[in-house]
């Protein structure tokens, strides 16, 4: 700090600009926080790796949450196979159905109630997820339920309906309708971002051209907003994969790995096994659960980067980010 | 003078039907009009959705009588829906033809869409309003769960809880959400910066229950295995809160014109008073509505409380001391644990949910309230 008297005597323009001690406090506070959030990332990857491993370490044989002669990859894959068959379900229901109705608000709603139509979207993206998981059990369990003993009984030949049909109506499909419920107003919001921003020169140029209303959507704003839709559903099958609650109040699961969606024994997913299984955990089957976390993060962490890729390669022509 | 005359001759000629060749359809019914000629009317379309719902409701009204069940309200819905789709292709494509038709098809499939998603809404808004008002009552909110069994008890203890753990998570996530969202678009160059950026896009993906995860296992480091703590919860809450409020404000901050900070530059005010005094008034209704935004997503969080607070039945005010109970896990640990007297404890898990709903619809409209009532006018 001994250059400014001397920038002064010299009476040459100052190399640098004044600081002041206000200055130097703000923007060293600014600094810290922006420091604090990488600190505490770096601290969630390493106190979850340092807690994890004594669960792959440690002899199978003296952790009591493994049946005998389990390991805790033997553990863990099938519930990694839940997980991922649950979100995929999800994403295959919410994405059409996301699709439609941004392309409703955006394109064929009146103007005036356009906004109010987003806004019911957003009201279910502000429901907990615990609302959703007592919904899930209670009121659309036992309502699927008959569809599910009659797609058993007509249908049972497709192994994805294999017989039996639960009684109760938990199963797999029913978790993976609810996770699509909940990840619908995501996948929404973004891709009627993105139609909206279809250059309005395209549209009118095909409309001028003749095409009726499908036909410019499919000529202008579909390939405009394909980009932003992937990823908007790549983002929904980030938070599908690391939904907790509805998953655990509505799949009785057994888990096993099975592709039937309609029987009793269901996969688990890892989130839901975690929070079934933790407030009765003690000693090394923590660690386990804190091990599958880890594989939760690392799953997500990488599904959520292919998701910013996508936009970011796109960033100039999509307005997704 | 020939104009005032020729004009009630030419008005005149079209009903006289004189040979007036050289004026084709000018409203008169003889002539076809050539825009609406092979075109559906307005009303078509209303008519075949009529026309399905009434030959779908007497399907299953057949249905009904046959098999002598109760009236399939939801199967009516679907059937009319495929009925309505199938009606209007096959109308449109005899009156129009096929590229008609098919968009008239995706007009209908997109609009069905919607009606799609609405379902499950007004489905969860109808259930939750039906059972949870069982249990709305005073009770709920001034009594807690200790030495309760059956009956009666109240979730006071949870939503004392609940407001304890979510203020400390905002009194940790906004101070640090806002100082970085300030050094990120104010100071940030190079390196840092894009560091910055790109770890709270990672942190935004984080799954909630990871975020309890990690609290419960930074606690135990401290205070050994088995910890549950208020302060544990509100930590993971934090972990969740911060990027959405970096986020949010970053989004406000940017918003702020760059002329208002040249101008105060240009008067020699120090940049951190320019930040103070100009940049946060200017979108300070944006912030605010971000942050409340944020507050509404974290309060409904479950997962991660159930991990790093856990669930008690007693009134807990020490955030530093014992198991705190907050209300999502309220109704989760009422509907899994359900005693001898299930439906008591149900009651209460739907009151429950039907207050936390309230709670977070409350944010959400004083949210958008805010935004609108304190937004700068900025002309546009």
């Amino acid at each position: 700090m001994s250059s400014p008297a001397v920038a002064r005597t010299e009476s040459a323009p100052p190399s640098k600009p004044v600081q002041r001690l206000g200055d130097r406090i703000f923007s060293g506070s600014t600094l810290t926080a922006g420091a604090l959030i990488l600190a505490t990332l770096a601290a969630v990857a390493a106190f979850l790796v340092l807690q994890s491993v004594p669960a792959l370490t440690e002899n199978p044989e003296d952790i009591s949450i493994f049946t005998s002669g389990e390991t805790f990859w033997t553990y863990v894959w099938p519930l990694i196979f839940g997980t991922l068959w649950a979100s995929a379900l999800a994403l295959v229901m919410a994405v059409p159905v996301a699709i439609g109705i941004a392309l409703f608000i955006s394109h064929y709603a009146p103007r005036r109630l356009a906004q109010g139509l987003g806004y019911v979207v957003d009201l279910l993206a502000a429901v907990p997820s615990v609302v959703f998981g007592l919904w899930g059990a209670n009121t659309l369990a036992p309502l699927v339920q008959p569809f599910y003993l009659w797609l058993t009984e007509n249908l049972g030949w497709i192994p994805l309906f294999a017989p039996p049909a639960s009684g109760t109506g938990r199963t797999i499909l029913t978790a993976a309708v609810v996770l699509a419920v909940m990840i619908l107003p995501i996948i929404t919001a973004l891709s009627r971002e993105v139609f909206l921003q279809t250059p309005v020169l395209h549209e009118e140029a095909a409309l001028a051209l003749g095409a009726t209303r499908w036909e410019m959507i499919r000529m202008t704003v579909l390939p405009f907003g394909r980009a932003g839709v992937v990823s908007a559903a790549m983002l929904g099958l980030g938070r599908a994969l690391g939904e907790t609650m509805a998953v655990a109040m509505v799949l009785s699961s057994s888990g096993i790995i099975s592709f039937a969606l309609l029987t009793s024994s269901n996969p688990s997913t890892i989130a839901a096994n975690i929070a079934l299984s933790f407030p009765e955990a003690y000693g090394l089957n923590v660690n386990v659960l804190i091990a599958t976390g880890l594989m939760l993060f690392a799953i997500t962490l990488a599904v959520n980067a292919i998701a910013r890729y996508i936009i970011n390669r796109r960033k100039e022509f999509s307005g997704a980010n | 003078m020939a104009q005032t005359e020729t004009a009630p001759l030419q008005r005149s000629g079209p009903a006289s039907g004189s040979g007036q060749g050289s004026k084709p359809g000018t409203g008169s019914g003889a002539m076809p009009n050539v825009y609406a000629s092979g075109r559906l009317g307005k009303s078509v379309p209303w008519i075949v959705l009529g026309a399905s719902l009434l030959v779908s409701i007497a399907i299953f009204a057949l249905v009904q009588v046959a098999s002598g069940g109760g009236f399939n309200v939801a199967g009516a819905v679907v059937l009319t829906g495929v009925l309505n789709g199938v009606a209007i292709y096959l109308t449109a494509l005899l009156v129009e033809g096929g590229r008609q038709a098919k968009d008239r098809l995706v007009t209908t499939l997109v609009s069905s869409a919607f009606i799609i998603a609405l379902a499950p809404l007004v489905s969860l808004f109808i259930t939750v309003l039906s059972r949870g008002t069982a249990r709305f009552d005073v009770q709920l909110f001034t009594e807690s769960m200790r030495n309760v069994v059956g009956e009666g008890g109240g979730a006071l203890h949870a939503i004392v809880g609940t407001l304890i753990m979510t203020g400390i998570a905002a009194l940790i996530s906004v101070p640090i959400g806002l100082l970085t969202s300030i050094y990120l678009v104010e100071y940030g160059r190079g390196a840092l910066a894009r560091a910055i950026t790109f770890f709270v896009d990672v942190m935004t993906g984080i799954p909630s229950i990871v975020a309890g995860l990690f609290a419960y296992a930074l606690f135990a480091i401290f205070f050994g295995p088995g910890i549950r703590l208020g302060i544990a919860g509100a930590v993971a809450l934090s972990v969740l809160m911060i990027p959405v409020v970096v986020r949010s404000s970053e989004e406000m901050l940017r918003l702020v014109p760059n002329e208002l900070r040249e101008a105060a530059f240009a008067l020699g005010v120090p940049k951190w008073l320019t930040i103070l005094k100009v940049v946060l008034p200017t979108s300070i209704a944006g912030i605010t509505t971000g942050v409340m935004l944020a507050i509404a997503r974290v309060i409904g969080e479950t997962a991660p409380l159930l991990v790093a607070a856990g669930f008690t039945a007693n009134m807990n005010y020490n955030p530093f001391d014992g198991r705190m109970q907050s209300l999502p896990v309220f109704v989760y640990s009422s509907y899994v644990s359900q005693g001898t007297d299930a439906q008591a404890y149900l009651d209460r898990a739907w009151a429950a949910a039907l207050t936390l709903i309230l709670i977070v619809m409350a944010l959400n409209l004083i949210a958008r309230l805010v935004a609108r009532a304190f937004s700068p006018k900025l002309g546009r």
